[in-house]
């Protein structure tokens, strides 16, 4: 199994991302923390700071953490922050792209801004990020890489359009890094996620087997660790979306899922 | 592949990116310790110059690496930029009259030694492999199994080109600027590069080597031979059965051997041709060794090593060949007989442990190092004994007295337990006023390494490092964990 002592997370403020850097700082990896919003970030840096002081000498089990405030449309400075980032934690055995975002949408509205967003954060970004990080780890031959995708992506429902496009076109370009990479020795890990506990989630209608954010940063840590190609979290997830995709347009035009 | 030239991206802000694909994953000889780098092979001086100009503009740290046969460390920086000088290797003059040669740093031993042995030379020092460029050579300051006799390479080194971290280009002589030359030599590649040798060869009358064998049934009794030969041999080496305990403690094989004197060889026009030195492609005529590794796998496990150890000392003993004659080359590079061998230690790869004692307590440390190794039970599969003397390099490893080096496995099960044995062992070679030797070295501890070279030579390194990198732009992992 591969160790991740340096890990870089795009998309690590709030909900999985945040849950994430905690599970992996405590693990004792480093962890390089992107996001839009500095506070939430530096908090968690000075908790770990404190942490870290605490425990004893060299054999202390906290890694340590870099905060970058960077937004992923800022596309032209990607590739220089990210040969930054590899040089601050001395090297990148992971990389967990997480910025994701899913503004609210009525049944019948179509908004060009928002869906312009979700295309940009979901799918563009993840790509100008993930191409760093395939770039990279071909020529070390190492290294995982962690994308988001989610079980909305497996159908194209009538909620939200955009979203939905967005969740399919990541598990696709991860695939295909996969299908390129895994000659290399690198891994890429795909992970769906059904109804999570965050932000994004709460108080949204029919949500169902939630689980916290702590909980699915476990699980996309074992998945990642395992190097599986794709991961539904929880499991049963699989289950339902094998029987979601199997339906026929015709029906599925009529349910109101 | 080109590197950027300065002209044209002197515009360019500091942060500039490295193009990735200078980017590789490199390991220290050993094969215990790698990191990513992203690694640049000039050809030129001014592509040297080049390289550090980049590191400057990106903000980023230079290691220098020679062929990268450090065991350890000690050419590894991640994510720095790697100047690897096996590149710039041409023989820029050879006066064959008085055997004096300047090099590239890049010229490795064995294109040295090719290239001279017609002529009647041999390098001075040299390695248990020939792989080593002269650049890494020169800032290890590499000791040969003539130690005692011939001193380190930085003795038979005449004057040398040096380019400092900070730009400065200076030419330092052996006798003319004594205090700078024997400060550089040997400074692990922290303040700057060579950009020329100068060596005096060594006067050689045959291709080949008068060679006794010696046989000491305990560690007494090695140290009992090495003093009754050291005044009579040229290379003097043991080879230590690290598994042999109690009575047998410290069983080994000796090998001496001599130069011939003029007149001794009928034929040196024959031996000292390159092809006679040529190590055979094949053991007992047949079987290539460049798979010979493979073969050698199953036995590189704590049995298998105990059983090979005891059937090579068995067999020296009975057998009869006590004397020969060897070509200088199947004498010295030993390591380089099976190619790849470190393959046969498997993943994890190899570290070296090499301590060097003073002669009055060398006797009493070896045992404590054997029989606390056998106690932990992470015995070394290799075991080698040299005999050294002192000299005047400020950053010497070197003692009146001996050194004993041992090769230990890395597995993901041992490492740590390995670590914390290298500590203790540590701690055997301080108490008694020992050395250590960076080209080895994966494992020392900061305060071990201010402990045994002393405050006030760490101070007067501290301050040539100032001189001459003042932005501290050289840097290697070893040079990370020691400094």
């Amino acid at each position: 199994m591969p160790e991740f002592n340096r890990v870089l997370i795009i998309g690590a403020s709030t909900g999985i991302g945040k849950a994430l850097a905690e599970n992996l700082l405590n693990g004792g990896a480093s962890v390089a923390m992107v996001s839009r919003r500095r506070e939430p970030m530096e908090e968690l840096r000075i908790k770990n700071e404190e942490l870290r002081i605490k425990g004893t000498g060299a054999s202390h089990p906290y890694g340590k953490a870099f905060v970058y405030v960077h937004d992923v449309r800022d596309y032209d400075k990607t590739e220089s922050l990210f040969q930054q980032i590899t040089g601050d934690l001395g090297g990148l055995d992971l990389v967990i792209y997480n910025s994701g975002v899913m503004p609210s949408m009525q049944e019948n509205e179509f908004n060009f801004a928002k869906d312009k967003e979700i295309i940009e954060v979901n799918v563009m970004g993840a790509i100008a990020w993930l191409n760093e990080a395939a770039k990279r780890f071909q020529q070390t031959k190492s290294g995982t890489i962690v994308g988001i995708g989610s079980i909305a992506g497996d159908r194209g429902r009538r909620g939200n359009p955009a979203y939905c496009t967005s969740k399919a076109a990541i598990a696709t370009f991860l695939e295909s890094l996969r299908n390129r990479l895994s000659q290399h020795g690198v891994k890429v890990v795909t992970i769906k996620p059904g109804m999570i506990d965050t932000d994004m989630s709460r108080g949204k209608p029919g949500l169902l087997w939630l689980i916290s954010a702590d909980e699915t940063a476990k699980r996309i840590i074992i998945a990642a660790q395992k190097g599986k190609s794709t991961a539904y979290i929880p499991r049963r997830w699989r289950l339902v979306s094998l029987i979601l995709k199997s339906i026929p347009s015709f029906i599925f035009k009529r349910l109101p899922v | 592949m080109p590197l950027p030239t300065t002209s044209s991206s002197n515009l360019l802000p500091i942060g500039t990116i490295v193009p990735i694909d200078h980017l590789e994953s490199i390991e220290g000889w050993g094969g215990a310790v790698n990191s990513a780098a992203f690694v640049f092979r000039p050809s030129t001086v001014q592509q040297l110059k080049d390289a550090f100009a980049l590191a400057k503009r990106s903000g980023k740290k230079i290691t220098l690496r020679g062929a990268g046969r450090s065991y350890g460390d000690a050419s590894l920086g991640r994510e720095n930029i790697t100047i690897e000088l096996t590149r710039l290797n041409r023989i820029l003059d050879w006066d064959p009259v008085n055997g004096i040669i300047k090099c590239e740093p890049g010229v490795t031993i064995e294109q040295l030694w090719r290239y001279v042995i017609e002529d009647g030379y041999w390098p001075p020092v040299v390695s248990g492999t020939m792989y080593p460029t002269l650049g890494g050579v020169l800032a290890m300051n590499i000791h040969g199994k003539n130690n005692f006799k011939a001193g380190p390479i930085g003795e038979h080194v005449c004057a040398f080109d040096f380019l400092a971290a900070s730009g400065e280009e200076i030419h330092v002589g052996r006798e003319t600027d004594s205090e700078l030359f024997h400060s550089i030599v040997g400074s692990f590649g922290v303040l700057g590069c060579f950009t020329s040798i100068t060596l005096k060869l060594k006067k050689v009358y045959s291709g080949d080597l008068d060679i006794k064998v010696f046989i000491a049934e305990d560690l007494h009794e090695l140290f009992q031979i090495y003093e009754k030969q050291i005044p009579e041999s040229d290379y003097l080496v043991g080879w230590i059965d690290a598994f042999a305990t109690g009575k047998e403690l410290g069983r080994s094989i000796v090998h001496q051997a001599n130069y011939l004197k003029e007149g001794v060889d009928t034929t040196p026009a024959q031996t000292l041709r390159a092809q006679h030195q040529d190590l055979p492609d094949t053991i007992l005529g047949f079987f290539p060794k460049s798979i010979m590794w493979i073969f050698m796998r199953p036995f590189t496990n704590n049995f298998g090593v105990r059983l090979v150890n005891y059937a090579k000392f068995l067999s020296s003993k009975i057998s009869p060949k006590k004397q020969m004659r060897q070509a200088h080359a199947a004498f010295a590079f030993l390591l380089d007989y099976v190619p790849n061998w470190k393959k046969s230690y498997g993943k994890g790869g190899l570290i070296q442990f090499q301590s060097f004692i003073p002669k009055e307590s060398a006797e009493q440390t070896f045992r404590k190092q054997f029989e606390l190794c056998q106690h932990e039970g992470i015995v070394p599969y290799l075991a080698v004994f040299k005999r050294h003397r002192p000299d005047k390099f400020l950053m010497t490893h070197a003692v009146d007295g001996f050194s004993l080096a041992l090769d230990f496995k890395v597995t993901n099960n041992n490492r740590e337990g390995l670590w914390k044995l290298t500590e203790k062992l540590n701690q055997i070679v301080l108490e008694s006023g020992g050395r250590f030797y960076m080209a080895k070295d994966a494992t020392l501890t900061r305060e071990a390494f201010h402990k045994y070279l002393g405050e006030e030579t760490i101070a007067k390194f501290m301050e040539l490092k100032k001189r001459f990198d003042p932005e501290g732009i050289l840097e290697s992992e070893l040079s990370r964990r020691l400094l």
